[in-house]
C-alpha cells in the first residue's frame, strides 16, 4: 500500500502542539476560496510513499517530538481521501511512541466509517470551513454533509480535537459569525482548543504557477490584532 | 570570607569558582534596566560609533605602537566611568601593530590617507622583523601558489593570529604579584637546554614576567592597582578587564576573545550583594559600563581583510552557562546580567555573547536567552554536552565555536582550506581551475571522456586531500613557528599555566558544496566540459541527486567521510610545538569570497557563486524544511573529528517560529533541546524577515542596531558591503508556506 504525497514539512510549528513533522497528502476535493496549498488539490501521482519509508522518514525526528511535546501531523490535501493508508501509517506511528495529529476538513469520501481511524488518532485538527451549509458551500464548493457523519464518529473517538477556521475579513470576521461558528461547535465532543486562524495570502505565487486564479487575490489578509480580537469575543461566549 | 579549596594553594581559578558560586534558577524579574548615567556614557559612544560608520574609521594613533603599556590613559569620560581603560587614548582610535606584518599596516593606512609615521621607519627598513617577513622566508612555491589561487585563505601569515584567551581572571583572583611570582619560580627552575623546547620556554618567560610587569603599570596610569587580588565586585570587574585590555593593546589577532567570566564576576557581586555594598541597580549598572568598553574594542584592518572577516568583528566572546562535570549549571545572575545589556544598550554585535547550550540548563535561563535573541539577533549557542567531555568544565569559546580549557590550553588558528578547489584539483591534475596555476604536480588527470565514476572520484580526490593536508600542515608550522618568534603574545600567555595544551586548528570551507558535488557524481549522472586547456569549466549533470540539509544520509555520511579522512591526514603531519591538530567546519563571511575564487562544481553551483557559511546546506536545498536541515549539520561529528568547532547559521521569519512571543520562545527553546540533544555542535539564530533586510539595505538610518549573526559572530548589517548584505539576504530563510 502507498501513499500518493504532495510534500513534508519537518518543522511544523503550526499544526498541533510542539515541533511536528508535516506530511501533505496529495488531493482534494474542496476547493476552499482561501487554500493556501493548491498544488495540493489535484490527485494525481506525485510521490508515492509505503508506510515502511514515511515511519523510517519521520522516526529520526522523535528527539525534537520529545523536547515539544510534538508529534506527526497528517495533513494535506485531504488525508481522509487516503484514508486506508493513513489507518495503518497512524497504527504504525503509535507503536513507535509517537503523538499523531489528523488535519482535516472531515470531508472524505461518502459513507466513510472513521471509527477504525480515529482509535489510532490523538488529535484531530477539525478545519470548519462555515458553519451553515450554505456558507460551507459558498466557501469551498462542495456540500458539507460527510462533515455531519465525521463528527459522529469523532464523537464516539477519544481523539482530542481542535477545532479551526480561517477568517477572512468581510467574509466571516463578524462577531455575529464568531457567536454562529461557537453554535456550531457545541455539537463536537473533546474540544480543547478553538483557533481562528488569519487569511494570508503569501500563497499567491503557488496559484500563479498552477496559472489558476486566485479567488481572493483581492481580499485583505488578516491581521493578527483582528484575530486576537475575535479570539478574545469568543472566549466570551458561554 | 571565600570558602577555600586547592585554588589557595594553586593557581586554579576553575577551583575557586566551582567552590563558591551560586547557581540562579529563577527568571529574568530580577534585572534592572540602565541607569542614567549609563545611558549618557553609551549616548556619546553612539555618536562616535556613527561617524565610525560613516568615516569606516574613526581615528588611527600616529604617535604609538602597540604595546601593553604604550599609550596615554584614554577615557569616555572620566568623571563618570565606572569601569576605565580604552586601547589608545581616545575611543575607537585605532592602534598600530606592525609585529604581525608591517604591509597590512602600510596598505590600511593607504587605504584611509594616513601618514606613515616615522616611528615605523625600522618595520620598514626591515631592522625589526615582523611575523610577515619571517613567514615569507620560508614559505614554499607551493605553498605561495595554494595562498594566490585561494586553496588556503584567511591564513594569519600578515597580521596577529588571535584565538588565543588569557585568564584574565586570574589577575582578579590572585593579583599580579602573586601571578609574577608563580611565573618567576617557574622562570628560575628551567635550568637544562638539552631540549630546545626548554629555551623556548624560558625566553617566553621573560617576556611574560615583563609583560605582568607593564599590565601593572599601564593600570598604574589609571590609578588602578592590580598588585593584590580584587576585593569588591567593581575592582574584580575592573581588573579582569585590565587583563583582557592589556591584551588588545599588545595584540591585533582575529579573534580577541574574552572568555568565560561572568560567572566568575558573579562571586563578587553576590558578595557585595549579600553584605549590602551594592544594590542590584549598581551590580547591573558595572556589567553594562564593563561591556560598553567592550563594545569599543577596535583593530587597524584593510580592506582584503574586510572581505574576508566582514563588518569589523573582534570577536570578543563571552561564554555564558554551561554545566559543572558535577552537572548543576553554571548559570549566575550575573549570566543574566551580562546578557540583559542587548536590553540596556542595545543590540550589538559585540562582546559576542555565547550560551553554552545543554539539555539541563535551567528553564528561566533558556527562556530569557531565546526571548533576547529573537529580539536582537546576537546571541549564539553551543553545545556544552559535546565540548565539556573533551574540554572540561571550564572552557572558553575563541573567535566563533572554538573550544579551549581557560588558561590550560591554547590554540594556533589556522584559517581554513577550500574543500570545493581541492576537489577541482582532482579534475584538474592539480591545477587551479581559474588562474590555472599547478600547484600539485603528483595529481594526473582524472581522464574524464564520459560520466564520472564515484569510486574512481573519490579514489583520486583522497590523494589530492592527503597532498592538501601535507601542504596545510606545513604551512600552519611555519606560520605559527615565526608567530610565536617575532609576535608573541607574551601578556595573554602570562595569564596561562607555563606548560599547557596547544591545538593547531585546521578548517575547512565549502563542506556543503563537496557532499552535494561528490552526491550528484555517485547518483546522478555528471560529465566535465573542459576549456581548450583541458581545465574544468562547467558540469553537465543528468538526474537529481540527494542533497545535504534533507537528513539523507547518502549523502550526509558523505559529508562526514570527507571530514573523517581529511582530519586523519592532517594528523599524519607533525604539528608545531607539540600541537595536536583539530578541524572546524566555519567559514566566517569568507564564504562569499572563497566562492567568488572558485569555479562552476559538480553540483550545479556555477563559477563565482557563493558557498554556504560554515556547515551550511547550500541555500534553497533543503526542501524539507528546517528541522531536517538541523539533523544534516547534527551529524558531523565534534568529537574526534571536528573539535575546533562546526558552525551553522539558522534563520526564521518571526511569524514562522510562533504566533505570538511566548509561542516563538517555547518553540525555540525546543529547537536548541532537539538539535543539540542531536550531539550537534553550534548553532546562529536570527529571527527576522528579508523584507527588513532588504529595507535596511536602502534605508540604513532607519536601523542602526540591526543585528545578525552570521557564521560565528554576529554584525552590524550596516557594516557589510553591497555584497555581504546580498548573501545574507539570499539565504534560507525557514519560512511558513
Amino acid at each position: 500500500m502507498k501513499a500518493n504525497i504532495h510534500s513534508i514539512e519537518t518543522m511544523g510549528l503550526f499544526d498541533g502542539p510542539g515541533i511536528r513533522t508535516v506530511i501533505f497528502f496529495q488531493g482534494c476535493s474542496l476547493r476552499c476560496k482561501y487554500c493556501h496549498n493548491p498544488d495540493t488539490w489535484t490527485t494525481k501521482t506525485n510521490e508515492l510513499h509505503s508506510i515502511d519509508s514515511l515511519v523510517a522518514l519521520v522516526k529520526p525526528y522523535k528527539n525534537y517530538y520529545e523536547s515539544s511535546d510534538g508529534g506527526v501531523t497528517l495533513s494535506g490535501g485531504e488525508p481522509l481521501l487516503q484514508s486506508e493508508f493513513i489507518i495503518e501509517f497512524a497504527k504504525a506511528l503509535k507503536a513507535e511512541g509517537i503523538h499523531v495529529a489528523l488535519d482535516t476538513s472531515g470531508i472524505g469520501k461518502n459513507n466513510e466509517d472513521y471509527r477504525e481511524l480515529l482509535k489510532h488518532i490523538d488529535l484531530v485538527l477539525l478545519d470548519i470551513k462555515h458553519y451553515s451549509k450554505k456558507g460551507f458551500h459558498d466557501m469551498t464548493g462542495r456540500d458539507n454533509s460527510n462533515l455531519y457523519s465525521f463528527i459522529k464518529d469523532l464523537n464516539n473517538s477519544n481523539a482530542k480535537v481542535w477545532v479551526r477556521n480561517v477568517i477572512v475579513e468581510t467574509i466571516n470576521d463578524s462577531e455575529e459569525y464568531i457567536k454562529k461558528f461557537k453554535n456550531f461547535t457545541d455539537q463536537i465532543k473533546n474540544i480543547n482548543k478553538i483557533e481562528l486562524l488569519p487569511f494570508h495570502k503569501m500563497c499567491n505565487s503557488k496559484y500563479d504557477a498552477l496559472d489558476y486564479t486566485f479567488p481572493l487575490k483581492d481580499f485583505n489578509e488578516t491581521s493578527q490584532e483582528k484575530i486576537d480580537y475575535l479570539e478574545e469575543k469568543l472566549k466570551n461566549i458561554i | 570570607m571565600f570558602n577555600k579549596g586547592n585554588w589557595n594553594e594553586e593557581i586554579n581559578v576553575n577551583d575557586f569558582i566551582k567552590n563558591n558560586y551560586t547557581e540562579y534558577l529563577g527568571t529574568d524579574e530580577f534585572l534592572e534596566g540602565p541607569t542614567k548615567r549609563t545611558k549618557e556614557i553609551w549616548k556619546k559612544c553612539e555618536k562616535l560609533l556613527q561617524i565610525e560608520l560613516n568615516q569606516g574609521i574613526y581615528k588611527v594613533d600616529s604617535d604609538n605602537i602597540a604595546g601593553i603599556n604604550n599609550f596615554e590613559p584614554g577615557y569616555i569620560d572620566q568623571e563618570n566611568e565606572l569601569i576605565v581603560g580604552l586601547q589608545s587614548n581616545e575611543p575607537l582610535k585605532r592602534i598600530i601593530n606592525p609585529f604581525g606584518g608591517i604591509r597590512m599596516v602600510l596598505n590600511s593606512l593607504k587605504q584611509y590617507d594616513l601618514e606613515v609615521p616615522s616611528k615605523l621607519d625600522p618595520f620598514i627598513k626591515g631592522l625589526v622583523k615582523t611575523h610577515n617577513d619571517g613567514v615569507f622566508s620560508a614559505y614554499t612555491e607551493q605553498i605561495k601558489n595554494a595562498r594566490r589561487c585561494g586553496l588556503l585563505t584567511g591564513l594569519p601569515d600578515a597580521y596577529g593570529r588571535g584565538r588565543v584567551i588569557g585568564d584574565y581572571r586570574r589577575i582578579a583572583l590572585y593579583g599580579i604579584d602573586y601571578l609574577l611570582k608563580e611565573k618567576k619560580k617557574d622562570y628560575h627552575s628551567i635550568t637544562d637546554f638539552t631540549d630546545e623546547n626548554n629555551i623556548f620556554l624560558k625566553e617566553n618567560l621573560k617576556l611574560q614576567i615583563k609583560a605582568l610587569n607593564e599590565m601593572k603599570e599601564m593600570a598604574t596610569e589609571y590609578s588602578i592597582d592590580l598588585s593584590k587580588p580584587a576585593k569588591s565586585a567593581l575592582e574584580a570587574t575592573q581588573y579582569v578587564y585590565m587583563g583582557y585590555l592589556a591584551g588588545v593593546k599588545e595584540n591585533n589577532g582575529a579573534a580577541m576573545s574574552l572568555g568565560r567570566v561572568s560567572t566568575f564576576l558573579d562571586i563578587y557581586f553576590e558578595k557585595d550583594l549579600k553584605e549590602n555594598k551594592l544594590t542590584e541597580k549598581e551590580a547591573q549598572e558595572i556589567i553594562d559600563d564593563f561591556v560598553i568598553k567592550l563594545r569599543l574594542v577596535r583593530h587597524l584592518r584593510t580592506e582584503e581583510y574586510n572581505e574576508l572577516f566582514a563588518g569589523d568583528p573582534t570577536w570578543v566572546t563571552e561564554s555564558i552557562g554551561g554545566l559543572t562535570n558535577d552537572g548543576s549549571s553554571l548559570v549566575t545572575k550575573t549570566s543574566f546580567r551580562f546578557l540583559n545589556t542587548l536590553n540596556n544598550l542595545g543590540s550589538a554585535p559585540e562582546p559576542n555573547l555565547t550560551v553554552l547550550w545543554s539539555d539541563q540548563l535551567p528553564k528561566g535561563f533558556k527562556k530569557f536567552t531565546t526571548k533576547l535573541s529573537i529580539e536582537t539577533g546576537a546571541i549564539q549557542y553551543e553545545n556544552d554536552d559535546v565540548m565539556r567531555p573533551v574540554y572540561g568544565d571550564d572552557y572558553s569559546i575563541a573567535c566563533c565555536v572554538s573550544p579551549m580549557a581557560t588558561g590550560k590550553e591554547s590554540q594556533y588558528f589556522g584559517a581554513r582550506c577550500n574543500l570545493p578547489k581541492a576537489l577541482l584539483m582532482t579534475f584538474n591534475g592539480g591545477v587551479d581551475e581559474i588562474k590555472e596555476i599547478k600547484v600539485f604536480d603528483q595529481i594526473e588527470k582524472l581522464s574524464t571522456e564520459s560520466y564520472l565514476d564515484y569510486d574512481h572520484v573519490m579514489q583520486q580526490f583522497r590523494k589530492v586531500l592527503s597532498e592538501v593536508a601535507k601542504l596545510y600542515a606545513n604551512t600552519m608550522n611555519i606560520i605559527h613557528y615565526m608567530h610565536d618568534k617575532y609576535a608573541y603574545e607574551a601578556g595573554q600567555m602570562a595569564l596561562h599555566d607555563t606548560v599547557i595544551k596547544r591545538n593547531m586548528a585546521f578548517g575547512v570551507a565549502g563542506l556543503s558544496v563537496i557532499a552535494d558535488s561528490l552526491s550528484a557524481i555517485k547518483y546522478a549522472k555528471v560529465k566535465p566540459v573542459r576549456n581548450e586547456n583541458g581545465i574544468t569549466e562547467d558540469f553537465i549533470i543528468e538526474g537529481d541527486f540527494p542533497k545535504f540539509g534533507n537528513n539523507d544520509d547518502r549523502v550526509d555520511q558523505i559529508a562526514v567521510e570527507v571530514l573523517e579522512y581529511f582530519i586523519n591526514e592532517l594528523r599524519k603531519h607533525e604539528s608545531y610545538n607539540g600541537s595536536k591538530p583539530t578541524l572546524s567546519v566555519l567559514t566566517i563571511t569568507s564564504n562569499v569570497v572563497y566562492g567568488k575564487k572558485t569555479g562552476t562544481t559538480p553540483d550545479g553551483r556555477k563559477k563565482g557563486e557563493a558557498f554556504a557559511p560554515g556547515a551550511n546546506p547550500m541555500h534553497g536545498r533543503d526542501q524539507m524544511g528546517a528541522i531536517a536541515s538541523l539533523k544534516s549539520v547534527s551529524k558531523i561529528p565534534f568529537e574526534g573529528v571536528c573539535e575546533d568547532g562546526i558552525s551553522n547559521t539558522f534563520t526564521i521569519t518571526p511569524n514562522s517560529l510562533g504566533k505570538d512571543e511566548n509561542a516563538r520562545v517555547t518553540n525555540l527553546v525546543s529547537i536548541l533541546d532537539g538539535y543539540f540533544n542531536d550531539k550537534a555542535h553550534h548553532l546562529n539564530v536570527n529571527v527576522l524577515d528579508r523584507k527588513t533586510l532588504k529595507d535596511a539595505q536602502k534605508n540604513p538610518h532607519n536601523y542602526p542596531n540591526l543585528t545578525i549573526r552570521v557564521s560565528g559572530y554576529a554584525v552590524n548589517f550596516n557594516r557589510l558591503n553591497k555584497e555581504q548584505q546580498d548573501d545574507v539576504i539570499n539565504r534560507t530563510f525557514h519560512e511558513r508556506m
